[in-house]
């Protein structure tokens, strides 16, 4: 209890309040651009909010990734394209019934259903964190070592009919992380006598370069689609309660969404394709999910919106990120000499408190937001596409010149803004690249200190943990190769199962 | 979109282009020079075992790119000649336009250590949204919105952006709040 009480101290700290609210505000309208989303405004903002407190730029970030879903619904409704890729399945039941007139309905069961999500997770969460906290300080250098390891492999075999690519990108991260001054001999790895490359590949110029910068390119590359903003009559607070009559549907939903954020690399894709299948499943009315069923919408939406608070816990608890824009988060903590991990759990319970208590404020402020201002938040729906990517580009500028004003972090940017044009025209995954660089700089770091430990490979697997992820780590091969052996007998047999 | 009958599997296993051959090849070429570089671009430290040396984890990376980019290069032949899916030669084209906004923003950058984040931002917006075709309202917005990013950016969120070298000709009060402020 002394812990909630020093957590809400924090959370009422003006500057964490003005986070919040910038945040979830922010992050709505983000999400509601089409072609923007959270990985390009998170992105831009992360050199921005090294010079703020830890808990003031983490509750910023948090409420732009928590509320640009929330957002994100909008486009996808009312003009079916999504707002931000996971929104995708939102399409499938919102658009058909904002052409059946009702848009508003939609609206407010996307609205209800992220916000139901949303305060599931972070419910979950808090219910967890006892947990959490004996679980964590379990976790020593072969543990962390090994839960790194199979993120990876979680990465690559979550982009089934993908894989490959993906490894090859993973990889590529890997190797990225690796070029620069080794730390423990002080020898040049890959540098090529290039000065610059000394200190290495900087996360952040590659996470700007493949999110935003490239983001850009793709935007002006592209064309403006033309077409007037849309507008709906009617209030969307009946759609929101009309979500609380499907329990069954948004609980698992929530679920799916906490369990599959929870898992490192896997994210929100999966966690919409297991609600939706598990609501389609057992619904009295299957033949109109696809058609503008209010259930398959609270499936899909449920599920986005319980990702983010859940994939704070590998996060927070072993220092793990299992996506892309925690992995920007973490250099938050880093800039700060924050380690989050088993020590952060044992030793600022309330810090940790005091962000599961903004995550749950946020969506509160999202939702409160959407009911009072969904109409005028329509016109943001039809700035033209390649006005956008002038505007990103202009913004990417800020977040890499300002990390040490280097024209050559911008050219490096630049680089890899083009290589994230090729991914996203091939419909490649660029996640990989990002969680390669992060995962591997974890995976190295870890190996070498659990080495004075080991004396055979057993010595890996030897404690409980270790061996429950090594158990994991050989459940989930297993299981990515019969899913291929059940593919190409599907293809033998002239149908594919997925 | 909707009034097609739904595969969830679009969701988590988008369709191939045949232009993914490109970047097959291209991985797998790059991971090709990478292996024939590392024992040139590694040291090897006398007295450590394997797994203490600095060019371990980039052989693992490598190896790893060589393996997974075979894979890819492999799959992807197969795929193209059994079925089609898109022209790679117009895919090509489509990335090639990208590289007249790298110009566009490799010009940006190096302007501002001369002119100034403001008037290269105002300069940038303006001249980029001209050539994108914006005329009136649009065009006119767009220095506002340049202004705007410097305004909240460095002004606002004190990021570390240093002044132009144009800056040092103007009156001392004035440069010391365009350095400080634009």
């Amino acid at each position: 209890m002394d812990t909630f009480i020093d957590a809400l101290g924090i959370v009422s700290r003006w500057d964490v309040i003005a986070a919040l609210i910038a945040g979830s505000v922010g992050g709505v309208i983000i999400g509601a651009i089409p072609g923007v989303g959270p990985a390009v405004a998170i992105a831009i903002l992360l050199p921005a909010t090294f010079g703020m407190e830890p808990i003031v730029g983490l509750t910023l970030l948090l409420g732009i990734y928590g509320s640009a879903l929330f957002g994100g619904s909008i486009p996808s409704i009312l003009i079916n394209t999504p707002g931000t890729p996971v929104n995708a399945l939102t399409t499938y039941d919102g658009y058909p019934m904002t052409k059946a007139g009702e848009a508003p309905r939609a609206l407010g069961l996307s609205f209800g259903a992220s916000f139901f999500g949303g305060i599931f997770a972070v419910i979950a969460l808090m219910l967890l964190s006892p947990v959490l906290a004996r679980i964590a300080p379990m976790f020593g250098s072969r543990e962390i070592f090994l839960a790194a390891l199979l993120g990876c492999i979680l990465v690559v075999v979550a982009h089934r009919g993908q894989s490959l690519a993906a490894g090859a990108l993973l990889m590529f991260g890997l190797f990225l992380n690796t070029v620069g001054m080794e730390a423990n001999t002080y020898s040049q790895r890959f540098t090529f006598d290039l000065p610059f490359l000394t200190q290495g590949v900087d996360l952040i110029v590659v996470v700007l370069g493949l999110f935003a910068v490239s983001q850009a390119f793709v935007l002006l590359i592209g064309a403006d689609e033309k077409g007037e903003a849309p507008t709906i009559s009617g209030s969307v607070g009946k759609g929101v309660r009309e979500v609380f009559r499907h329990p069954r549907v948004a609980t698992a939903g929530s679920l799916s969404g906490t369990i599959m954020g929870i898992i490192p690399g896997v994210g929100e894709f999966t966690s919409q394709f297991l609600s939706y299948s598990f609501a389609r499943a057992t619904s009295k009315k299957p033949e109109l999910f696809g058609k503008g069923s209010p259930e398959g919408l609270i499936a899909s939406e449920t599920a986005n919106n319980s990702v983010p608070p859940a994939a704070m816990v590998p996060l927070l608890a072993l220092g793990i990120p299992g996506e892309a824009l925690t992995a920007m988060m973490l250099s938050v903590f880093y800039v700060h000499n924050v380690i989050p991990g088993p020590g952060l759990f044992r030793n600022q319970m309330d810090f940790v408190m005091a962000l599961y208590i903004c995550l749950a404020l946020l969506n509160i402020l999202a939702l409160a937001f959407l009911l009072v201002a969904t109409k005028p938040l329509l016109k943001v729906l039809v700035i033209p596409n390649r006005y956008l990517g002038m505007i990103i580009l202009a913004l990417s500028f800020v977040g890499i010149y300002s990390l040490r004003n280097s024209a050559v972090d911008c050219m490096m940017a630049a680089a890899f803004g083009l290589l994230g044009v090729m991914l996203k025209r091939l419909n490649l995954p660029i996640v990989p690249i990002i969680l390669g660089m992060v995962l591997g700089g974890i995976m190295e770091n870890k190996f070498r200190t659990s080495l004075p430990r080991i004396q055979s490979l057993y010595s890996w697997i030897d404690r409980p943990v270790a061996m429950a992820i090594f158990c994991l780590i050989c459940i989930v091969l297993a299981l990515h190769v019969w899913g291929l052996w059940r593919d190409w007998k599907g293809k033998r047999n002239g149908s594919v199962q997925h | 979109m909707s009034d097609e009958r739904h595969d969830l599997s679009e969701l988590t296993h988008p369709p191939h282009h045949r232009a993914e051959i490109v970047f097959a090849v291209t991985s797998f070429l790059i991971a090709v020079i990478l292996a024939a570089l590392w024992s040139s671009e590694t040291s090897w430290a006398s007295g450590q075992p394997w797994s203490r040396q600095p060019g371990l984890w980039p052989l693992i990376a490598i190896v790893g790119m060589l393996v997974f980019g075979a894979g890819e290069l492999i799959a992807c032949l197969v795929r193209n000649a059994r079925a089609g899916g898109g022209n790679v030669l117009a895919e090509l084209g489509i990335w090639a336009k990208a590289g007249e906004y790298v110009v566009w923003f490799l010009i940006y950058v190096m302007a501002v250590p001369y002119i100034g984040y403001l008037p290269a931002s105002v300069l940038f917006a303006t001249l980029l949204a001209f050539r994108l075709g914006y005329r009136g309202l649009p065009l006119l917005l767009a220095p506002l919105i340049a202004l705007g990013i410097v305004v909240v950016f460095k002004a606002g969120l004190s990021v570390r952006i240093p002044g132009g070298a144009v800056y040092d000709l103007l009156p001392q009060g004035l440069r010391n709040f365009l350095v400080v402020y634009l």
